[in-house]
């Protein structure tokens, strides 16, 4: 009976650690069985690298939206990363540990709170700042890259934390009898062998804003033009599938899966490249 | 015997559960799908029919007048609702009504001092050769275009009624007639256009051709810019559904998206 039991157990285990595999295998077949042939059928080219996306008339060009998410991407990890890791560096290193065992989870909360709010004050607060005193429309690269930096920093902040307290003490001991002080300590040794761990967080938060969609929708203002200054309104990937989703038949619809399969295709690439950063990290 | 009581307490409350779900089952259940410019319209509808009909459950699903018609084709829902200037194709395999007709209002921010536009300026500024308030009286100020996006049944009504323009590539895009009110409502020099039911005290409609987006001027054909609303059904669709769509369009039914803003059928 006993023996039974274990046997079922691991069946049952094993059958769920396998769905989740299963449900990525057909999330992928599926976005790129939609997608594919319709790639195919307008030219790869034509999708990837054309600037008109008018699928009334049948044009399907998402270069604005690619080069629209890599912008809002990049904006976001600029000022994601440095406060994010700055955040990670001032907890481990130069706040005693009472205090950082509050500050920590505070952060990781706002993790919690969802990227409608985040979108919300970006329309109600953000957006009018700019428009007063940058000009333009207000909903912008930049409101989009600001609201992603904050919403990238939970992630940041705490893959980053514990990285960095992971590095053994005797490094920073060594550091410390040889006579640094406590800032030399941290940039020349931990975060040096923290740098795999911080590397990680990074492309991790990436991930995350290249697939962000309620609260960029919200604050990017959705328009399909390659950006000139980070007070354009763009247009993401994910943006475009989830506005345009509802409403879209036959050619469109099939467009926006192509659009899902450039999108897919991006993430992937960028979980590889974290995945092996992260392997680099166990390797220490 | 502690396990049996348990088992005892799971049975019974499977059964309430599946009893609820009966009970749920002998309601009709109807779905409405489609436009979400008239959405608000049908769920105060179903509300005041759901409080003399129990006998019927009535869900209101927005997602766009395209989906309201695939939905009704697909057998999704049991009725689209479309507000557009002319029916697609697709949709001749079903029957449809008329419920009400809808202006589509162009809207300004109230800060803004225009009053008024000739279709030629509407045209003129959603196609993108209008760019600056100041071409059309206003302030010497960029005009910020709000459109709705690519397949919204309001934006095709829209720009075919003013005369198939291809929309500036400088227009922001926002998915709902909200959020254009709310972008509008935000923006000192946005331009804007939503079904005029839903103008607020947020945002300011202007005149087309000296005639205003009011229920006078649409009755009389003045006002260019409406559609009617359509609801779209198969021709196999149930009694309860069918009375439900003839009670859309009694006096009282009528009087009520009257009530709300929205202009009657006939």
């Amino acid at each position: 009976m006993k023996v039974n039991g274990e046997t079922l157990v691991k069946g049952v285990l094993t059958a769920v650690a396998f769905s989740a595999l299963a449900s990525l295998l057909l999330i992928a077949v599926f976005i790129f069985k939609e997608g594919f042939p319709f790639m195919l059928k307008v030219g790869f080219s034509d999708f990837l690298f054309s600037s008109t996306w008018n699928p009334q008339v049948g044009q399907f060009g998402i270069f604005p939206m690619i080069v629209a998410s890599l912008y809002v991407t990049f904006g976001a990890m600029l000022i994601g990363a440095p406060l994010g890791v700055a955040g990670a560096i001032f907890l481990n290193e130069f706040v005693p540990r009472p205090v950082m065992r509050v500050i920590k989870p505070t952060i990781e909360l706002l993790a919690g709170i969802p990227s409608v709010v985040f979108g919300f004050l970006g329309v109600m607060v953000l957006a009018p700042f700019i428009r007063e005193h940058m000009g333009g429309p207000g909903l912008s690269v930049l409101a989009a890259s600001v609201i992603l930096g904050i919403m990238v920093l939970p992630t940041v902040i705490s893959i980053s934390t514990d990285a960095i307290s992971a590095v053994p003490n005797s490094y920073r001991e060594g550091a410390f009898a040889l006579g640094a002080t406590r800032w030399q300590s941290v940039h020349m040794v931990i975060l040096k062998a923290a740098r795999s761990g911080i590397i990680a967080s990074i492309i991790l938060a990436m991930g995350r804003s290249l697939g962000e969609t309620m609260a960029v929708i919200m604050v990017a203002g959705n328009t399909v033009r390659v950006p000139h200054a980070v007070t354009d309104p763009v247009r993401t990937l994910t943006a475009n599938i989830a506005l345009e989703m509802a409403n879209a038949t036959g050619m469109a619809r099939e467009a926006l899966f192509a659009t899902g399969v450039v999108l897919f295709v991006v993430i992937m690439i960028l979980n590889g490249i974290a995945m092996s950063a992260m392997k680099g990290r166990g390797k220490k | 015997m502690r396990s049996v009581s348990v088992q005892v307490g799971c049975a019974g409350l499977l059964a309430g559960i599946v009893l609820l779900a009966g009970c749920g089952k002998s309601r009709e259940g109807i779905t409405l799908a489609g436009s979400t410019a008239f959405q608000p319209f049908a769920e105060k509808l179903a509300e005041q029919y759901m409080a003399t009909h129990s006998e019927v459950s009535i869900t209101i699903q927005g997602g766009g007048s395209a989906l309201g018609i695939q939905s009704a084709l697909s057998g999704a829902a049991q009725v689209g609702m479309a507000d557009l200037v002319k029916l697609p194709k697709e949709a001749d395999a079903l029957k449809s009504i008329v419920v009400a007709r809808d202006g589509i209002a162009v809207v300004l921010n109230p800060a803004n001092a225009v009053a008024g536009l000739t279709l030629e300026q509407v045209r003129g500024i959603f196609s993108g050769t209008i760019k600056n308030w100041k071409e059309v009286g206003g302030a010497d100020h960029a005009i910020a275009v709000i459109s709705r996006e690519a397949g919204s049944g309001t934006r095709s009504s829209f720009e075919q009624i003013i005369g198939g323009i291809t929309l500036t590539g400088d227009a922001l895009i926002q998915d709902s007639n909200g959020t254009i009110r709310e972008t509008v409502a935000n923006d000192a020099n946005a331009v804007g256009y939503l079904s005029h039911g839903l103008v607020n005290e947020k945002i300011k409609p202007v005149t087309v051709d000296g005639f205003s987006c009011a229920e006078k001027d649409i009755k009389s054909g003045d006002y260019k810019l409406v559609r009617p609303v359509f609801l779209v059904y198969k021709a196999d669709a149930s009694p309860a559904c069918k009375a439900f769509l003839d009670y859309l369009l009694t006096a009282e039914a009528q009087e009520l998206l009257h009530k709300n803003g929205l202009i009657q059928a006939k």
